[in-house]
Protein backbone atom coordinates (compact mmCIF):
# COMPACT_ATOMS: atom_id res chain seq x y z
CA UNK A 1 0.00 0.00 0.00
CA UNK A 2 1.32 3.28 -1.06
CA UNK A 3 0.51 6.68 0.61
CA UNK A 4 -1.38 7.42 -3.16
CA UNK A 5 -3.75 4.96 -2.22
CA UNK A 6 -4.59 6.40 0.60
CA UNK A 7 -5.48 9.98 -0.63
CA UNK A 8 -8.79 10.17 -0.42
CA UNK A 9 -9.56 9.30 3.34
CA UNK A 10 -9.34 12.09 6.13
CA UNK A 11 -5.81 13.02 6.47
CA UNK A 12 -5.49 11.14 9.90
CA UNK A 13 -2.27 11.42 11.85
CA UNK A 14 -0.26 9.38 14.23
CA UNK A 15 0.94 10.73 17.09
CA UNK A 16 4.34 10.60 18.65
CA UNK A 17 3.68 9.32 22.25
CA UNK A 18 8.00 8.80 22.82
CA UNK A 19 11.12 9.13 21.33
CA UNK A 20 10.71 5.84 18.81
CA UNK A 21 6.57 5.02 19.32
CA UNK A 22 3.46 6.75 17.50
CA UNK A 23 0.05 5.79 18.59
CA UNK A 24 -1.90 4.79 15.13
CA UNK A 25 -5.57 3.73 16.57
CA UNK A 26 -8.71 4.81 15.51
CA UNK A 27 -11.01 6.28 17.46
CA UNK A 28 -15.00 5.09 17.49
CA UNK A 29 -16.87 7.86 18.75
CA UNK A 30 -20.12 6.08 17.93
CA UNK A 31 -20.18 2.55 19.66
CA UNK A 32 -21.97 2.61 22.72
CA UNK A 33 -23.12 -0.71 22.94
CA UNK A 34 -19.31 -3.23 23.46
CA UNK A 35 -21.01 -7.08 23.67
CA UNK A 36 -23.64 -5.70 26.15
CA UNK A 37 -21.44 -2.97 27.89
CA UNK A 38 -22.61 -0.18 27.86
CA UNK A 39 -20.01 2.30 26.31
CA UNK A 40 -21.76 6.43 26.81
CA UNK A 41 -18.50 7.61 25.67
CA UNK A 42 -17.31 5.54 22.50
CA UNK A 43 -14.11 3.76 22.83
CA UNK A 44 -10.81 3.93 20.79
CA UNK A 45 -8.78 0.83 19.24
CA UNK A 46 -5.15 1.77 20.21
CA UNK A 47 -2.27 0.54 17.76
CA UNK A 48 1.36 1.30 18.24
CA UNK A 49 3.83 1.38 15.57
CA UNK A 50 7.80 1.38 17.00
CA UNK A 51 10.19 3.00 14.78
CA UNK A 52 12.81 1.02 15.55
CA UNK A 53 15.50 -0.93 12.77
CA UNK A 54 13.31 -3.26 12.46
CA UNK A 55 9.61 -1.30 12.27
CA UNK A 56 7.11 -3.21 14.19
CA UNK A 57 3.48 -2.64 14.94
CA UNK A 58 1.57 -3.49 17.95
CA UNK A 59 -1.77 -5.05 17.90
CA UNK A 60 -4.24 -3.57 14.96
CA UNK A 61 -7.77 -1.78 15.00
CA UNK A 62 -11.39 -3.65 14.76
CA UNK A 63 -11.60 -4.15 10.99
CA UNK A 64 -13.70 -1.46 9.60
CA UNK A 65 -11.08 1.00 11.26
CA UNK A 66 -8.19 -0.22 9.32
CA UNK A 67 -8.67 2.52 6.79
CA UNK A 68 -7.89 5.07 9.89
CA UNK A 69 -5.11 2.84 11.13
CA UNK A 70 -2.97 2.87 7.52
CA UNK A 71 -4.09 6.20 7.07
CA UNK A 72 -2.55 7.30 10.22
CA UNK A 73 1.01 4.96 9.87
CA UNK A 74 1.39 6.31 6.79
CA UNK A 75 1.59 9.94 7.79
CA UNK A 76 5.16 8.27 9.19
CA UNK A 77 5.93 5.58 7.01
CA UNK A 78 5.12 3.85 4.12
CA UNK A 79 3.41 0.90 5.48
CA UNK A 80 5.13 -1.87 3.65
CA UNK A 81 7.85 -0.93 5.47
CA UNK A 82 7.06 -2.35 8.95
CA UNK A 83 8.89 -5.53 9.68
CA UNK A 84 7.29 -7.37 12.50
CA UNK A 85 3.68 -7.30 13.99
CA UNK A 86 3.01 -8.30 17.62
CA UNK A 87 -0.55 -9.52 18.39
CA UNK A 88 -0.88 -8.65 22.68
CA UNK A 89 -4.71 -9.86 22.16
CA UNK A 90 -6.67 -11.91 19.47
CA UNK A 91 -9.97 -10.41 20.39
CA UNK A 92 -11.53 -8.73 17.08
CA UNK A 93 -11.31 -5.34 18.01
CA UNK A 94 -7.65 -5.48 17.89
CA UNK A 95 -7.04 -8.07 15.79
CA UNK A 96 -9.75 -7.93 13.33
CA UNK A 97 -7.86 -5.75 10.64
CA UNK A 98 -4.82 -8.31 11.06
CA UNK A 99 -5.45 -10.34 8.04
CA UNK A 100 -5.93 -7.66 5.61
CA UNK A 101 -2.57 -5.60 7.52
CA UNK A 102 -0.81 -8.39 6.72
CA UNK A 103 -1.71 -9.03 3.09
CA UNK A 104 -0.88 -5.05 2.70
CA UNK A 105 2.21 -5.30 3.93
CA UNK A 106 3.47 -8.47 3.97
CA UNK A 107 5.95 -8.49 7.27
CA UNK A 108 8.61 -10.86 7.93
CA UNK A 109 7.07 -12.13 11.05
CA UNK A 110 4.09 -11.64 12.96
CA UNK A 111 4.18 -12.67 16.58
CA UNK A 112 1.47 -13.88 19.24
CA UNK A 113 1.86 -15.76 22.78
CA UNK A 114 1.18 -19.58 21.94
CA UNK A 115 -2.61 -19.44 22.63
CA UNK A 116 -2.53 -16.43 20.86
CA UNK A 117 -1.19 -17.93 17.54
CA UNK A 118 -4.14 -20.84 18.60
CA UNK A 119 -6.73 -17.89 19.03
CA UNK A 120 -5.73 -16.24 15.70
CA UNK A 121 -5.97 -19.46 13.75
CA UNK A 122 -9.67 -20.15 15.16
CA UNK A 123 -10.73 -16.63 14.05
CA UNK A 124 -8.93 -16.24 10.91
CA UNK A 125 -7.85 -19.89 9.67
CA UNK A 126 -4.63 -17.66 7.92
CA UNK A 127 -2.30 -19.15 5.23
CA UNK A 128 0.36 -17.14 7.13
CA UNK A 129 2.24 -18.36 9.83
CA UNK A 130 2.28 -16.36 13.19
CA UNK A 131 5.10 -17.12 15.19
CA UNK A 132 4.66 -18.34 19.13
CA UNK A 133 6.69 -16.48 21.82
CA UNK A 134 7.33 -17.95 25.24
CA UNK A 135 6.54 -16.04 28.18
CA UNK A 136 9.58 -13.81 29.08
CA UNK A 137 11.08 -14.19 25.94
CA UNK A 138 12.67 -10.69 23.95
CA UNK A 139 13.24 -10.14 20.69
CA UNK A 140 15.40 -7.64 19.16
CA UNK A 141 13.96 -4.95 16.58
CA UNK A 142 17.88 -3.78 16.10
CA UNK A 143 18.24 -0.80 18.45
CA UNK A 144 16.04 -1.48 20.64
CA UNK A 145 14.38 -4.55 22.35
CA UNK A 146 11.22 -5.60 23.26
CA UNK A 147 10.47 -8.50 26.10
CA UNK A 148 6.83 -10.36 25.92
CA UNK A 149 5.22 -11.59 29.48
CA UNK A 150 1.55 -13.82 29.12
CA UNK A 151 -1.10 -12.24 31.04
CA UNK A 152 -3.36 -15.15 30.28
CA UNK A 153 -7.12 -15.17 30.89
CA UNK A 154 -6.24 -11.37 31.56
CA UNK A 155 -8.93 -11.46 30.03
CA UNK A 156 -8.34 -13.90 27.37
CA UNK A 157 -6.13 -16.84 27.17
CA UNK A 158 -4.25 -15.42 24.64
CA UNK A 159 -3.51 -12.19 26.34
CA UNK A 160 -0.23 -11.03 26.69
CA UNK A 161 2.07 -7.69 27.22
CA UNK A 162 5.15 -6.89 25.36
CA UNK A 163 7.52 -4.40 26.88
CA UNK A 164 9.90 -2.11 25.50
CA UNK A 165 13.05 -1.25 27.40
CA UNK A 166 14.65 1.58 26.45
CA UNK A 167 11.27 3.47 26.13
CA UNK A 168 10.23 1.48 29.48
CA UNK A 169 6.57 1.36 27.92
CA UNK A 170 4.62 -1.13 28.92
CA UNK A 171 1.99 -2.17 25.75
CA UNK A 172 -1.02 -4.28 27.97
CA UNK A 173 -3.25 -5.05 25.79
CA UNK A 174 -7.00 -4.35 27.40
CA UNK A 175 -5.49 -4.24 30.98
CA UNK A 176 -5.14 -0.95 32.94
CA UNK A 177 -7.70 0.25 29.54
CA UNK A 178 -10.70 1.75 29.59
CA UNK A 179 -14.26 2.56 26.79
CA UNK A 180 -13.03 6.38 26.31
CA UNK A 181 -13.53 8.40 22.91
CA UNK A 182 -11.12 11.11 23.03
CA UNK A 183 -8.69 13.66 20.51
CA UNK A 184 -6.33 13.49 23.76
CA UNK A 185 -4.39 10.68 23.58
CA UNK A 186 -2.47 11.39 26.88
CA UNK A 187 -3.86 10.18 30.93
CA UNK A 188 -3.06 14.02 32.00
CA UNK A 189 -4.60 15.71 29.46
CA UNK A 190 -8.13 14.30 30.36
CA UNK A 191 -10.22 15.14 33.76
CA UNK A 192 -9.18 12.73 36.66
CA UNK A 193 -12.47 11.58 38.17
CA UNK A 194 -14.00 10.91 34.52
CA UNK A 195 -10.61 8.45 33.81
CA UNK A 196 -11.08 7.36 37.47
CA UNK A 197 -14.86 6.40 36.70
CA UNK A 198 -14.31 4.65 33.10
CA UNK A 199 -11.40 2.60 34.43
CA UNK A 200 -13.22 1.27 37.30
CA UNK A 201 -15.95 0.29 34.78
CA UNK A 202 -13.97 -1.30 33.24
CA UNK A 203 -12.44 -3.59 35.46
CA UNK A 204 -15.52 -4.32 36.57
CA UNK A 205 -16.89 -5.74 33.59
CA UNK A 206 -14.13 -7.15 31.87
CA UNK A 207 -11.62 -7.85 34.67
CA UNK A 208 -13.76 -8.65 38.02
CA UNK A 209 -13.84 -12.96 37.36
CA UNK A 210 -9.97 -12.73 37.14
CA UNK A 211 -9.37 -10.88 39.66
CA UNK A 212 -7.18 -13.75 41.39
CA UNK A 213 -4.90 -13.60 38.25
CA UNK A 214 -5.00 -10.14 38.82
CA UNK A 215 -3.45 -10.26 42.19
CA UNK A 216 -0.50 -12.81 40.74
CA UNK A 217 -0.15 -10.41 37.98
CA UNK A 218 0.91 -7.68 40.44
CA UNK A 219 3.36 -10.01 41.81
CA UNK A 220 5.36 -11.00 38.91
CA UNK A 221 5.52 -7.39 37.56
CA UNK A 222 6.78 -6.78 41.05
CA UNK A 223 9.29 -9.56 40.61
CA UNK A 224 10.28 -8.47 37.60
CA UNK A 225 10.95 -4.86 38.54
CA UNK A 226 10.12 -3.34 35.35
CA UNK A 227 10.71 0.27 34.86
CA UNK A 228 7.32 1.48 33.89
CA UNK A 229 7.53 4.93 32.37
CA UNK A 230 4.39 4.62 30.02
CA UNK A 231 1.80 2.18 29.99
CA UNK A 232 0.03 1.90 26.90
CA UNK A 233 -3.30 -0.04 26.58
CA UNK A 234 -5.57 -1.19 23.98
CA UNK A 235 -8.39 1.26 24.72
CA UNK A 236 -8.44 4.86 25.75
CA UNK A 237 -5.77 7.34 26.93
CA UNK A 238 -2.08 6.21 27.35
CA UNK A 239 -1.20 6.45 30.75
CA UNK A 240 1.96 8.50 31.72
CA UNK A 241 0.75 9.89 35.20
CA UNK A 242 -0.86 8.76 37.90
CA UNK A 243 0.80 4.63 37.10
CA UNK A 244 0.99 3.88 40.97
CA UNK A 245 -2.88 4.90 41.36
CA UNK A 246 -4.03 2.54 38.70
CA UNK A 247 -1.74 -0.33 39.57
CA UNK A 248 -2.79 0.45 43.36
CA UNK A 249 -6.39 0.61 42.49
CA UNK A 250 -6.19 -2.53 40.16
CA UNK A 251 -4.98 -4.37 43.64
CA UNK A 252 -7.85 -3.13 45.58
CA UNK A 253 -10.61 -3.99 43.29
CA UNK A 254 -9.31 -7.37 43.01
CA UNK A 255 -9.01 -7.81 46.73
CA UNK A 256 -12.97 -7.29 46.34
CA UNK A 257 -13.39 -6.17 50.40
CA UNK A 258 -17.04 -5.31 51.05
CA UNK A 259 -17.61 -1.53 51.43
CA UNK A 260 -20.37 0.37 53.05
CA UNK A 261 -23.03 0.19 50.53
CA UNK A 262 -25.87 -1.69 49.89
CA UNK A 263 -27.25 -1.93 46.10
CA UNK A 264 -30.75 -2.46 45.23
CA UNK A 265 -31.47 -3.88 41.67
CA UNK A 266 -35.59 -4.34 41.24
CA UNK A 267 -37.94 -4.18 38.45
CA UNK A 268 -41.45 -3.59 38.81
CA UNK A 269 -44.82 -4.31 37.36
CA UNK A 270 -47.16 -2.15 38.64
CA UNK A 271 -44.98 -0.55 41.45
CA UNK A 272 -45.37 -3.15 44.34
CA UNK A 273 -41.43 -3.89 44.26
CA UNK A 274 -40.85 -1.03 43.81
CA UNK A 275 -42.32 0.30 46.91
CA UNK A 276 -40.78 -2.40 48.78
CA UNK A 277 -37.30 -1.24 47.14
CA UNK A 278 -37.89 2.35 48.83
CA UNK A 279 -38.97 0.81 52.54
CA UNK A 280 -35.56 -1.17 51.92
CA UNK A 281 -33.27 1.68 51.02
CA UNK A 282 -35.07 3.76 54.08
CA UNK A 283 -34.02 0.62 56.38
CA UNK A 284 -30.17 0.36 55.23
CA UNK A 285 -29.71 4.32 55.25
CA UNK A 286 -31.37 4.35 58.71
CA UNK A 287 -28.47 1.72 59.88
CA UNK A 288 -25.89 4.29 58.90
CA UNK A 289 -25.53 2.36 55.19
CA UNK A 290 -24.89 4.19 51.84
CA UNK A 291 -28.03 2.81 49.95
CA UNK A 292 -28.34 3.39 45.81
CA UNK A 293 -31.36 2.04 43.93
CA UNK A 294 -31.45 0.84 40.91
CA UNK A 295 -34.32 0.37 39.18
CA UNK A 296 -33.98 -1.72 35.65
CA UNK A 297 -35.23 0.41 32.72
CA UNK A 298 -33.31 3.29 33.94
CA UNK A 299 -29.89 1.27 34.46
CA UNK A 300 -27.91 -0.79 32.58
CA UNK A 301 -26.12 -4.25 33.71
CA UNK A 302 -22.72 -2.66 33.56
CA UNK A 303 -23.93 -0.06 35.33
CA UNK A 304 -24.88 -2.44 37.99
CA UNK A 305 -21.51 -4.05 37.64
CA UNK A 306 -19.62 -1.13 38.19
CA UNK A 307 -22.01 0.06 41.42
CA UNK A 308 -21.36 -3.76 42.80
CA UNK A 309 -17.57 -3.43 42.65
CA UNK A 310 -17.12 -1.29 45.55
CA UNK A 311 -20.63 -2.41 47.10
CA UNK A 312 -21.36 -5.24 50.53
CA UNK A 313 -24.46 -6.21 49.72
CA UNK A 314 -26.46 -7.25 46.90
CA UNK A 315 -30.81 -6.87 47.25
CA UNK A 316 -32.97 -8.01 44.21
CA UNK A 317 -36.35 -7.30 44.38
CA UNK A 318 -37.91 -9.37 40.99
CA UNK A 319 -41.90 -9.81 40.57
CA UNK A 320 -43.34 -12.74 39.22
CA UNK A 321 -44.70 -12.71 35.63
CA UNK A 322 -45.73 -16.38 34.72
CA UNK A 323 -44.08 -18.28 37.13
CA UNK A 324 -40.95 -17.17 36.87
CA UNK A 325 -38.03 -14.14 37.71
CA UNK A 326 -39.22 -10.80 35.70
CA UNK A 327 -36.61 -11.36 32.32
CA UNK A 328 -35.05 -8.01 33.15
CA UNK A 329 -34.14 -9.64 36.37
CA UNK A 330 -32.82 -12.90 35.03
CA UNK A 331 -30.92 -10.91 32.37
CA UNK A 332 -28.87 -8.81 34.88
CA UNK A 333 -28.28 -11.83 36.98
CA UNK A 334 -27.55 -13.89 34.77
CA UNK A 335 -24.35 -11.01 33.84
CA UNK A 336 -23.50 -10.72 37.34
CA UNK A 337 -22.64 -14.32 38.13
CA UNK A 338 -20.82 -14.25 35.51
CA UNK A 339 -18.12 -11.54 36.78
CA UNK A 340 -18.07 -13.39 40.52
CA UNK A 341 -17.98 -11.10 42.78
CA UNK A 342 -17.01 -12.14 46.46
CA UNK A 343 -17.44 -10.82 49.53
CA UNK A 344 -21.19 -9.87 49.56
CA UNK A 345 -24.00 -10.27 51.69
CA UNK A 346 -27.31 -10.06 50.15
CA UNK A 347 -31.26 -10.84 50.15
CA UNK A 348 -34.33 -11.26 47.76
CA UNK A 349 -38.23 -9.10 47.45
CA UNK A 350 -40.55 -8.99 45.29
CA UNK A 351 -44.51 -8.63 44.41
CA UNK A 352 -46.61 -11.60 42.91
CA UNK A 353 -50.10 -12.20 42.23
CA UNK A 354 -50.62 -16.05 42.42
CA UNK A 355 -48.07 -18.68 42.60
CA UNK A 356 -44.93 -16.63 43.63
CA UNK A 357 -41.52 -18.91 42.04
CA UNK A 358 -39.51 -15.60 41.67
CA UNK A 359 -38.66 -15.69 45.71
CA UNK A 360 -37.21 -19.07 45.40
CA UNK A 361 -35.43 -18.34 42.19
CA UNK A 362 -34.02 -14.98 43.20
CA UNK A 363 -32.77 -16.84 46.56
CA UNK A 364 -30.76 -19.75 44.71
CA UNK A 365 -29.37 -17.97 42.22
CA UNK A 366 -27.88 -15.36 45.00
CA UNK A 367 -26.83 -18.64 46.78
CA UNK A 368 -25.70 -19.88 43.70
CA UNK A 369 -23.43 -16.39 43.54
CA UNK A 370 -21.96 -17.42 46.80
CA UNK A 371 -23.78 -14.52 48.30
CA UNK A 372 -24.67 -14.92 51.92
CA UNK A 373 -28.18 -14.66 52.14
CA UNK A 374 -29.39 -12.53 55.37
CA UNK A 375 -33.15 -14.05 55.45
CA UNK A 376 -35.58 -15.68 53.40
CA UNK A 377 -36.59 -12.81 51.51
CA UNK A 378 -39.77 -10.67 51.96
CA UNK A 379 -42.42 -11.53 49.69
CA UNK A 380 -46.08 -10.09 48.77
CA UNK A 381 -49.30 -10.92 47.66
CA UNK A 382 -50.24 -8.18 44.87
CA UNK A 383 -49.62 -4.67 46.86
CA UNK A 384 -47.45 -4.03 49.93
CA UNK A 385 -49.28 -2.71 52.99
CA UNK A 386 -48.32 -1.05 56.16
CA UNK A 387 -47.33 -4.02 57.75
CA UNK A 388 -45.24 -5.66 54.97
CA UNK A 389 -43.67 -2.21 54.06
CA UNK A 390 -42.55 -2.43 57.66
CA UNK A 391 -41.28 -5.79 57.05
CA UNK A 392 -39.25 -4.37 54.28
CA UNK A 393 -37.61 -1.51 56.07
CA UNK A 394 -36.40 -4.06 58.66
CA UNK A 395 -34.94 -6.22 56.01
CA UNK A 396 -32.96 -3.19 54.98
CA UNK A 397 -31.96 -2.41 58.46
CA UNK A 398 -30.72 -6.61 58.76
CA UNK A 399 -29.13 -6.40 55.37
CA UNK A 400 -26.95 -2.85 56.85
CA UNK A 401 -25.87 -4.43 59.92
CA UNK A 402 -24.71 -7.68 57.71
CA UNK A 403 -22.59 -5.51 55.96
CA UNK A 404 -21.04 -3.86 58.61
CA UNK A 405 -20.29 -7.02 60.39
CA UNK A 406 -18.78 -8.18 57.12
CA UNK A 407 -16.90 -5.26 56.86
CA UNK A 408 -15.30 -5.93 60.43
CA UNK A 409 -15.20 -9.36 60.03
CA UNK A 410 -12.88 -9.20 56.44
CA UNK A 411 -10.71 -6.39 57.81
CA UNK A 412 -10.01 -9.01 60.98
CA UNK B 1 -11.94 -40.62 40.23
CA UNK B 2 -12.01 -36.88 40.69
CA UNK B 3 -12.57 -33.88 37.97
CA UNK B 4 -10.15 -30.99 38.23
CA UNK B 5 -11.10 -27.35 37.37
CA UNK B 6 -8.94 -24.87 35.58
CA UNK B 7 -8.50 -21.75 37.86
CA UNK B 8 -8.01 -19.45 35.13
CA UNK B 9 -10.37 -20.33 32.47
CA UNK B 10 -12.86 -22.88 34.08
CA UNK B 11 -12.59 -25.65 32.12
CA UNK B 12 -13.00 -28.72 33.77
CA UNK B 13 -10.61 -32.44 33.29
CA UNK B 14 -12.73 -34.64 33.45
CA UNK B 15 -10.77 -38.03 33.78
CA UNK B 16 -13.50 -40.55 32.54
CA UNK B 17 -13.67 -38.22 29.23
CA UNK B 18 -9.83 -37.43 28.98
CA UNK B 19 -8.36 -35.05 26.35
CA UNK B 20 -8.51 -36.34 22.97
CA UNK B 21 -7.26 -33.38 21.06
CA UNK B 22 -4.17 -33.93 22.93
CA UNK B 23 -3.71 -37.31 23.25
CA UNK B 24 -4.99 -37.94 26.48
CA UNK B 25 -7.69 -41.21 26.52
CA UNK B 26 -10.60 -41.79 28.81
CA UNK B 27 -9.63 -42.73 31.58
CA UNK B 28 -6.38 -41.11 33.03
CA UNK B 29 -6.24 -39.64 36.41
CA UNK B 30 -5.63 -36.18 36.78
CA UNK B 31 -2.52 -36.89 38.37
CA UNK B 32 -1.09 -39.18 35.33
CA UNK B 33 -1.47 -36.30 33.36
CA UNK B 34 2.06 -35.54 32.36
CA UNK B 35 3.95 -32.81 33.85
CA UNK B 36 3.98 -30.61 30.27
CA UNK B 37 -0.25 -31.00 30.10
CA UNK B 38 -1.91 -27.68 29.80
CA UNK B 39 -5.12 -26.82 29.63
CA UNK B 40 -6.60 -27.26 26.54
CA UNK B 41 -8.60 -24.09 26.56
CA UNK B 42 -6.22 -21.55 27.82
CA UNK B 43 -2.77 -23.29 28.42
CA UNK B 44 -2.48 -22.75 31.97
CA UNK B 45 -0.09 -25.53 33.68
CA UNK B 46 -1.51 -28.37 35.73
CA UNK B 47 -0.46 -26.59 39.25
CA UNK B 48 -3.36 -24.22 38.37
CA UNK B 49 -5.97 -27.01 38.31
CA UNK B 50 -8.08 -27.43 41.94
CA UNK B 51 -10.00 -30.29 42.37
CA UNK B 52 -13.96 -29.49 41.13
CA UNK B 53 -16.58 -28.97 43.84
Amino acid sequence: MTQDTLQHRAPFQAVKISEHVYWVGAIDWKIRDFHGYATERGTTYNAFLILADKITLIDTVKAPFMDEMMARIASVIDPAQIDYIISNHAEMDHSGALPAVIRAVKPEAVYASTMGVKALADHFHLDEAITPVKDGASLSLGNLHVSFYETRMLHWPDSMFTYLHEEAMLFSNDAFGMHLASSERFDDELDAPLLLQETEKYYANILLPFSHLVLRLQEKLDGLSLDIGMIAPDHGPIRRSGIAAVLENYARWARQAPAAKVLIVYDTMWESTARMARAIEEGVTAAGVMAKLMPLGASHRSEIATELLEAGALVVGSPTLNNNLYPTIADVLTYLRGLKRQNLVGAAFGSYGWSGEAMSQLNETLAAMKIELVSDGIKVKYVPDADALAHCYALGQQVAEAVLEKIRSHAS
Amino acid sequence: MTSYECTLCGYVYDPQVGDLDNNIPAGTVFEDLPDDWTCPECGAGKEDFTPAE
